[in-house]
């Protein structure tokens, strides 16, 4: 085996081996469960219910991706409207800066209070935390081309939308996929965030739920492997969205 | 085809980019502007294509000022959009104008075999090298037709080998198309090569010192010629003296 694909191997064996010292150590010191529970204990806490732990997850994902795609929407349109005008751009910008900084935990429950629909109100707290970084990149790749390029289309006679179709947004293409990858992780954040803050209010079906469920009823087992499905899914929606960019960007044409 | 009349150019930072300069550019004549950073000539190439405006003097068109896509324009980097082959990019100042793809194949193909690209017509910009993405920026500017083709300093970035193939086959495509040329260069040898006639500017503020005229054959090795090295030696020392009165 070359030292490359040993190389590749090493997080994986990396991890095993910490999982199986883990098992070994909470074993040999007689850690209690509800302290820290082995890598057995939380599979099988898993697999004492993985429909239910499973279908949270489902739910938390159908609000991160729904906040997603209005966080995208949004935040292109916004975009847009700032590459369009210089007032619309002195009017967002600040706007937009101040929705980034402000905590969405702060903000949670009077969204909550505010969106009768609780679905609703879990999803406008994700796009809260999403929509900055599609909206900052997308932004910024509108102005991306080099100012001798938006020469050559006024010597041209282009007008607006050409130079929008054939220049600006084919140049934010890239802003745009890198921004979604880091929306993608910040939207399943802002899902289970609002679900923690609307959980205590009575809006029972998410993740962070089943999280919160299980750590008043002292089930750590099941708070982790709730805690091991977020991660996996936020890894994987991570990986899924550098793979949809490459893959957009090597099928344009 | 052009008088430019006493053109002044003052940006907000309060810099004199170009002051009362008079130039008169006769039809299929290839001028020269050269000078050191700051002499206002890349402005005044500016104020010609029309993407800036004087705020002294005028332009006066024999013709009537160009209308879209009458001026070519090749910038000091080659500009091209990097998701665009090379045929693409050549195609755009025509799709700007409202034409469509398949009427204006043979005109690509044709600009494209003009600069010596003949089989990189689907080849992307970060495929090519230096000179060829250059000579890709050149199709792009001449695929229109232009009356008047605008040079700032295209070739400035290149090594000089490549450089010299470029001003070679710069020269041959000029006789080809028949159009006019104004280029901005700091190399007195580009200038000497190139041009018919040489505008020699001095900064600060950026204004037009003085005019000379090329004797050297259209033709044939113009690098290895005496007339070549008078020339050059003629411009500099007319650039010293023009630089030393600044």
């Amino acid at each position: 085996m070359t030292r490359d694909r040993l190389l590749a191997l090493a997080p994986s064996l990396f991890a095993v081996l910490a999982l199986v010292l883990w098992e070994v150590l909470v074993r040999a010191l007689h850690v209690p469960i509800y302290l820290v529970p082995g890598p057995v204990a939380i599979v099988g806490a898993f697999l004492a219910d993985p429909l239910g732990l499973l279908g949270a997850l489902l739910s938390t994902l159908v609000v991160t991706f729904a906040a997603l795609v209005v966080a995208c929407v949004l935040g292109v349109a916004l975009a847009l409207a700032m590459a369009a005008s210089p007032w619309a751009r002195a009017a967002i910008q600040p706007w937009a800066v101040v929705l980034q900084v402000t905590p969405v935990v702060a903000i949670a429950p009077l969204i909550i209070v505010w969106v009768g629909d609780p679905f609703a109100a879990l999803v406008v707290c994700a796009t809260i935390v999403a929509f900055f970084p599609v909206f900052a990149n997308t932004a910024e790749g509108l102005e991306a081309p080099p100012p001798a390029l938006f020469d050559l289309f006024r010597l041209n006679g282009a007008g607006p939308l050409q130079t929008l179709f054939l220049l600006r947004l084919p140049a934010a293409l890239h802003f745009f996929l890198a921004g979604l990858r880091i929306s993608g992780g910040l939207s399943l954040v802002g899902a289970v965030v609002a679900e923690f803050v609307a959980g205590s209010g009575g809006f029972a079906s998410g993740l962070a739920y089943r999280i919160l469920e299980a750590s008043y009823r002292l089930q750590i087992p099941r708070m982790f492997a709730a805690l091991v499905l977020l991660a996996a899914a936020g890894v994987a929606i991570n990986l899924g969205l550098g793979w949809f960019g490459r893959w957009v960007l090597r099928h344009r044409g | 085809m052009l008088s430019i009349e006493r053109a002044g150019r003052r940006f907000a930072t309060g810099t004199q980019a170009l002051d009362n300069a008079s130039l008169r550019i006769e039809q299929g004549d290839f001028v020269a502007l050269l000078g050191p950073s700051g002499c206002g000539k890349t402005t005044l190439l500016r104020l010609i294509a029309g993407l800036d405006r004087p705020d002294a003097g005028a332009l006066k068109w024999d013709e009537g000022a160009p209308k879209p896509g009458e001026i070519g324009f090749v910038f000091q980097e080659a500009t091209l959009l990097p998701w665009a082959s090379a045929a693409e990019n050549v195609f755009l100042p025509l799709r700007l104008r409202g034409q469509r793809r398949a009427d204006t194949t043979e005109a690509v193909q044709h600009a494209l075999a003009q600069v010596g690209l003949e089989g990189f017509a689907e080849a992307r910009p970060a495929a090519l090298s230096g000179g060829m993405r250059m000579r890709v920026s050149i199709a792009r500017a001449t695929v229109t037709r232009p009356r008047l083709l605008l040079m700032d300093e295209p070739f400035a970035a290149l090594d000089e080998f490549t450089r010299h193939r470029l001003q070679h086959d710069l020269l041959r495509l000029w006789r080809e198309i028949g159009c006019t040329v104004v280029f901005v260069t700091h190399s007195i040898y580009e200038a000497a090569f190139l041009a018919r006639r040489i505008v020699l500017m001095t900064p600060r503020p950026g204004r037009i010192a003085q005019e000379i005229g090329s004797e050297l054959p259209l033709s044939g090795e113009r690098r290895l010629l005496p007339a070549y090295a008078r020339l050059v030696a003629d411009i500099t020392t007319a650039m010293q003296s023009a630089l030393a009165s600044v």
